[in-house]
């Protein structure tokens, strides 16, 4: 006697699932983070160095780096910057979809450490003698884009100025204004190159004691307005030394993306096509429980805000290959259970339970292998390993678990009851008992 | 595409030694290979320079080309970027570092010819290499792991053999990559780590069900019966292990072919490990295993002998 109410079942969870699947799939898809090698734009990677190269790079002062470049990329009005520290002394900056990359080179790196010195490169004010967001960007007479600051302290400006007049005579009266001063930068040399590294060296002719201080520097006004916000963002405690960089053109990564969507759709096509046409009806059962898997990865990888780049896409196919496997493992040894001679009921039973020790310690290894790479690995290789983790879990629930409750379904349903053919077994190979 | 296990044992055993000589042949072939060609390493693991040139109209990487080669005495850059909102720009990055007098040609030629002065950048190799170490270690230590776990599960000579084989295809896709000089870079290192994945998979599946078949064989009294249950157990995940490689190769072939540029690398790295890995695990893993339990048993049956016959004198 045929059971209707289990096959009945089985359309309710199938449509149910459909549905679902129908309607969110597209936005979980959407809502993943796509790394760079993705959808375009650069990463660098910095080796920190204490300034001056003195003193030593604690915890705390990478975390003060990290906050001050995220502002600072706040300012190129990245979506989604994403900028790590890396083991004791990296900071790996990755910003997606940069179109003016040699800006954002220059935004990030400098140190933003304002000095004013005199022509013998003594120092006289500092950084930390300017009042906290106090840059803007003004014109001068010339109506030339200038960079104002604010002094926390206006007579601290004028003793200064005092100072130089005191000390020397023109046109040696200068006030040398640098960004980045480096131990042995010399205004005396740079002041014969035609472009100099200091900002500016205004003449100094009288003393000022005014809180308000006028950059010239020949900017354009971008490069002014770049320089307020460097100011504004704060200073970096530390000395940022470019060790690697890798930049993807944006209409790169699209391409590339846009390409292995469809190559994936392709792929698990004839996937699908392969199964149902060597398994039949138990290729139709793995075609729903790998939609699945495929949609719960997306999910699960989307709840835990990981970024998909091409090493994940490498370890999904890895994952779809071993969905599949354990799919393919389940349905060969219900097939040899068959032709042993097996009822199709008693076949599915002993099966599946011999088919689960195969997937079951195939996945453990790989998962151990994942965790290993987890663990040990860096950047790339962790991608790899996270994306492989969530795959093995979720297609051990899905190609076990799910495919094992649809298919029983139908098997307990009676239907296919003396049908072997249903499973692919002809009944010539069945052996009599 | 029905392999009846019944009817018909596939002598997979028998003919080991002929695979063992063609693996070890090909093995050193390689060793030659990597040893003189090398690899043919991306930017990710060379130290470079990396120029940047701006243009006030649209560039496309063949113009960029042309440009450089018509630089100066002309260069080549290895690879070529486009950025930028209607890509006015290009990076142009160089395996191995330019030198001074060439990097003011490169910057005089480009400031006459786009009008705006390119920026130079050295890029070091160290992160790639690292990134390339740190792979190789933690697959090293991976490899302990999975040992450890099949010798609890198994037997630890399965979860050496499980090793060799693994070993054994991750070599095999660096040597086909010195062989047809397709640029390594990171997303190769994703493809070995992949083709690592499989390949334990892979082993695991067919040693389940040695293991299986094993348990069900009364006595093994020679070399012969062991080496039947190897094939016995071989030819019932045959059907198995090709569809399943079948599938695999499907994904990765769609990519091959269709995925964009950036991709292709790696998945022919993809295509050529699944095949070795294939062929590690019906023609290798299960016949060094067979070699090594089958020597092992004979050092317990000559040991225990003794120890039986003083327990239990009465069989």
């Amino acid at each position: 006697m045929v059971k209707k109410s289990r096959i009945i079942s089985f359309f309710v969870i199938v449509i149910a699932l459909g549905v679902l699947i129908a309607q969110t799939a597209m936005d979980t898809a959407k809502g993943i983070n796509l790394g760079l090698d993705l959808q375009g734009g650069f990463e660098i990677l910095y080796e920190v160095q204490p300034v001056d190269g003195e003193g030593e790079i604690t915890e705390d002062s990478l975390q003060a780096t990290v906050s001050a470049l995220n502002q600072r990329v706040n300012v190129l009005g990245v979506s989604e910057p994403n900028i790590s520290i890396e083991g004791e002394n990296r900071i790996r900056v990755q910003l997606a979809g940069v179109e003016d990359q040699q800006t954002a080179r220059e935004l990030l790196s400098t140190e933003a450490n304002l000095s004013f010195r005199d022509v013998e490169d003594n120092e006289l004010l500092s950084g930390a003698d300017l009042e906290e967001n106090g840059a803007g960007v003004g014109f001068d007479q010339n109506n030339q884009p200038v960079v104002t600051v604010t002094l926390k302290d206006g007579d601290a400006f004028g003793e200064v100025t005092e100072q130089i007049l005191e000390k020397y005579e023109a046109p040696n009266n200068r006030l040398v204004i640098w960004l980045d001063y480096e131990e042995g930068d010399s205004f005396v040399e740079e002041s014969q190159k035609p472009n100099p590294k200091y900002l500016s060296a205004p003449v100094v002719h009288t003393p000022l004691y005014h809180k308000n201080i006028q950059i010239e520097g020949n900017f354009e006004l971008q490069e002014a307005e770049f320089l307020a916000e460097v100011l504004n963002s704060g200073s970096l405690p530390v000395q940022l030394e470019e060790v690697y960089s890798n930049a993807v053109g944006a209409s790169l990564g699209e391409e590339a993306m846009e390409k292995t969507i469809f190559a994936g759709y392709i792929g698990i096509a004839l996937i699908f096509l392969y199964m149902i046409f060597y398994y039949r009806f138990m290729g139709i059962i793995s075609v729903i429980t790998l939609s699945v898997y495929i949609y719960l990865v997306l999910l699960v990888f989307n709840w835990m805000e990981g970024v998909l780049t091409l090493p994940g896409i490498a370890a999904l196919i890895l994952g779809v290959g071993m969905a599949v496997d354990a799919n393919i493992i389940t349905f060969e040894r219900i097939k040899e259970e068959i032709r042993v001679g097996k009822s199709i009921m008693s076949a599915f039973k002993s099966g599946l339970r011999r088919s689960l020790s195969t997937i079951l310690d195939a996945n453990i290894t790989t998962i151990i292998a994942a965790g290993v790479l987890f663990y040990y690995g860096t950047s790339a290789v962790q991608g790899f390993a996270v994306m492989l983790i969530v795959s093995i879990i979720i297609s051990m629930i899905t190609s076990v678990y799910f495919t094992r409750l649809l298919l029983g379904l139908w098997v307990n349903s009676r239907i296919f009851n003396k049908k072997p053919r249903v499973f692919g077994v002809k009944e010539s190979e069945i052996s009599d008992l | 595409m029905i392999f009846d296990s019944r009817k018909k044992v596939i002598p997979f055993v028998k003919h080991r030694k002929k695979f063992y000589i063609f693996t070890l042949i090909a093995t050193l072939l390689g060793i030659v290979l990597l040893s003189t060609a090398g690899l043919n390493l991306g930017i990710d693991f060379e130290s470079g320079t990396r120029v940047e040139v701006m243009a006030e109209e649209t560039l496309t990487e063949e113009k960029v080309m042309e440009d450089f080669s018509s630089a100066g005495q002309g260069y080549e850059p290895d690879d070529v970027t486009l950025a930028g909102e209607s890509n006015q720009m290009a990076h142009a990055t160089f395996i191995g570092t330019l030198t001074q007098e060439e990097i003011f040609e490169i910057q005089a030629y480009f400031s006459e010819a786009y009008g705006s002065e390119p920026s130079v950048s050295t890029v070091s190799p160290q992160v790639g290499q690292e990134l390339a170490k740190n792979a190789f270690i933690s697959v090293l230590i991976a490899s302990l792991g999975i040992v450890i776990y099949v010798s609890i599960r198994f037997h630890y000579l399965f979860g050496i053999s499980t090793i060799i084989a693994l070993i054994h295809d991750a070599f095999f896709i660096i040597v086909l990559f010195s062989l047809v000089r397709f640029e390594v870079n990171v997303p190769f290192i994703a493809a070995v780590l992949t083709i690592v994945g499989y390949s334990i998979n892979d082993t695991i599946v067919t040693f389940d069900r040695i293991r299986e078949n094993l348990r069900a064989t009364d006595k093994i009294k020679n070399f012969d019966d062991l080496a039947y249950v190897v094939d016995l157990s071989l030819t019932q995940t045959l059907s198995r292990t090709v569809n399943t490689i079948l599938t695999v190769i499907f994904a990765a072939s769609a990519i091959f072919v269709f995925g964009g540029e950036a991709i292709r690398s790696f998945a022919f790295a993809l295509l050529v490990g699944l095949i070795a890995g294939t062929y590690s695990s019906l023609f290798l893993a299960a016949q060094i295993w067979t070699d090594w339990k089958w020597k092992s048993m004979q050092r317990e049956k000559k040991k225990p002998k003794k120890q039986e016959e003083e327990l239990e004198p009465e069989i």
